[in-house]
């Protein structure tokens, strides 16, 4: 088990438009991103999880030349609402950081 | 091979600060044309709502004048996508008289052409009638109640008005809404450029220096041909490499592969990106697939008003327990408000974030957390009027204010930083719409207006004024 912060050397949120969140995971090293791209913690079902949204509006793009995992989801409620506490969705990867992530089975 | 389209792209953003040695740098590269956005919902739903830039007249208008002196220097067009933040209609005319204003002083008349793309509320409705508007996830399908509620509706255009007005002579095209890439593919596209290389780099280049490794240097060049395109930042000593130019395709987009403009979709994935020297990248294998022509529609307006109070929290005691201390306090508040406001008080909501805790995601902290040494307590009373939000506020200061640690202690005073405590904020503004409108050609949702500014335009307008 590796923390996610610990095999990563950058991770960010931001929107993308007012009505998505997107994570940018960007693996230290192609052997890291490998490991780790599939893992359990970091499947549709686990970030829907961790944000409180449909895993089926979940939506995962691993871009092997960057060794980057790409995370988008709808945001609970589009940007700006009343009870907005992050407009640019800027600090939404905080809580990825700790994660643990276990190698994917097949490895 | 047919020569290059070159466009001096100066920043990510018309009032952002272009810088007077990187332009004059752009132009040795003989660009045909300076493009930028000056656009984003990326703040919120406030500049289209209200229709107001988000940056000042004074930012923007210096970037002006840097922009329209490289114009004259070089002769040729520039184009701006998405004026005053939100490319409404009062957005555009808004930027219209800023470079009135520059023009008047530099005394050459130019011809302007103005793209508007803000959208009546009843032709929208004839279209969804018709079946020819469609949501984009997660939204359900829009009703005409949607367009009703909204202040301003911009339909997003695609490259095709910027380029009938560069055909059409303009000196400067004042583009409403727009997206990003659009204004940057207009003129490589005009001149026949690859139309994956045209809208892959216009992707790239959207956001200025952020596809380089030094991003504070603001400015970039693309230099489109008829098999793929090169990119290189405008100050000397910055750098594009392949890993920042392929990593921006990732940069505030959901998908990092296809991206859906009007018209067509850009597929980079098989993209290829090799350095063309130490500072320049070459990239081919971008793809554009036509599809039916289709506009993107923005829509915002004000909603309920909020009235917020600050106070800092140092004491110990309830630093031990901060989430305990706000759920009572959240409790007290409550009541209060039940108690003094009477049937108003189901029409008003407190939310209460203690900065320094939990404040910006809203989740409990897991137990053993380590205690802060201080806490910001902000308080957010949203309601239908600014009166009642404002109301709210008053009712709760006393106890917002001391309320105890414990039932029967004697009541502490927190640290209020104002006088008066509560700051009314305004409206909340949000976004109403998430769909695209089917067209039957990239104008029909699209008005081109040409006006000639010059300095005796300028000097007449202003004569009448002093009779006035």
């Amino acid at each position: 088990m590796a923390k996610l912060k610990d095999v990563s050397r950058y991770v960010r949120s931001k929107n993308a438009g007012p009505f998505w969140i997107t994570l940018d995971l960007f693996f230290d090293g192609e052997d890291n991103y490998t490991r780790f791209v599939d893992a359990p913690a970091l499947s549709a079902e686990g970030v829907a999880r961790i944000y409180g949204v449909d895993p089926a509006q979940v939506r995962r793009y691993p871009v092997d030349s960057l060794h980057v995992l790409k995370i988008s989801f709808p945001r609970q409620t589009p940007q700006g609402g009343a009870h907005e506490r992050d407009m640019h969705g800027g600090q939404q990867y905080i809580r990825l950081l700790d994660l643990e992530l276990e190698v994917a089975s097949q490895a | 091979m047919r020569e290059a389209t070159r466009v001096l792209v100066p920043s990510g953003q018309l009032g952002s600060g272009v810088r007077a040695d990187e332009l004059q740098a752009g132009l040795s590269h003989r660009p045909h044309a300076i493009a930028l956005d000056a656009g984003s919902t990326d703040s919120g739903a406030a500049s289209l709502a209200t229709g107001r830039s988000k940056y000042s007249p004074d930012t923007v208008r210096r970037d002006l004048e840097l922009l329209m002196a490289a114009r004259e220097q070089a002769g040729i067009p520039l184009l701006i996508g998405s004026c005053g933040s939100s490319g409404a209609d009062m957005a555009v005319d808004w930027t219209l008289e800023i470079v009135r204003g520059i023009a008047a002083a530099s005394g050459r008349a130019l011809k302007v052409a103005l793209l508007y793309s803000e959208q009546d509320p009843s032709a929208l409705k004839v279209k969804a009638a018709a079946g020819a508007i469609r949501p984009l996830a997660p939204a359900g399908p829009m009703t005409d109640a949607d367009l009703d509620a909204c202040d301003h509706i911009v339909a997003l255009m695609g490259p095709e008005p910027f380029i009938a007005a560069v055909e059409g002579g303009a000196d400067i095209v004042l583009g409403g809404r727009t997206t990003d890439t659009a204004v940057l593919a207009a003129v490589p596209l005009m001149r026949g450029a690859h139309a994956g290389a045209a809208w892959h780099a216009a992707k790239v280049a959207e956001c200025g220096g952020l596809c380089t490794v030094n991003p504070t240097f603001p400015g970039v060049v693309i230099a489109v041909d008829d098999t793929g395109f090169e990119v290189a930042p405008l100050a000397a000593k910055n750098r594009c490499t392949p890993q920042t130019v392929s990593a921006h395709m990732l940069y505030e987009n959901s998908d990092p592969f296809r991206l859906t403009e009007p018209g067509g979709v850009l597929d980079v994935t098989d993209a290829r990106y090799a350095a063309a020297d130490d500072r320049t990248v070459r990239v081919t294998g971008s793809r554009w697939e036509p599809t039916p022509y289709t506009m993107k529609l923005e829509g915002a307006s004000a909603g309920a008003f909020q009235t917020i109070m600050l106070v800092g929290i140092e004491d110990p005691l309830v630093l031990e327990d901060v989430e305990g201390f706000v759920a009572r306090m959240a409790h007290v508040l409550r009541q209060r408000i039940v108690r003094t406001m009477g049937a108003d008080a189901a029409a008003i909501d407190i939310s209460l974030r203690p900065y320094g805790w939990n404040a910006v995601s809203g989740l409990p902290r897991p137990a053993g957390t380590t205690a802060p040494v201080e806490i910001g307590l902000l308080f957010v009373a949203t309601a239908p009027t600014q009166a009642m939000a404002t109301e709210a506020a008053k009712t709760c200061n006393p106890y917002f204010f001391h309320l105890p640690v414990r039932e029967g202690k004697e009541l502490p005073s927190y640290a209020f930083p104002f006088s008066p405590a509560e700051i009314e904020r305004g409206p909340v503004y949000e976004f109403r719409l998430n769909h695209v409108v089917e067209t039957a050609s990239p104008f029909e949702l699209v008005r081109t207006r040409w006006v000639t500014v010059d300095a005796l335009g300028a000097r007449s307008r202003e004569a009448a004024l002093g009779q006035a």
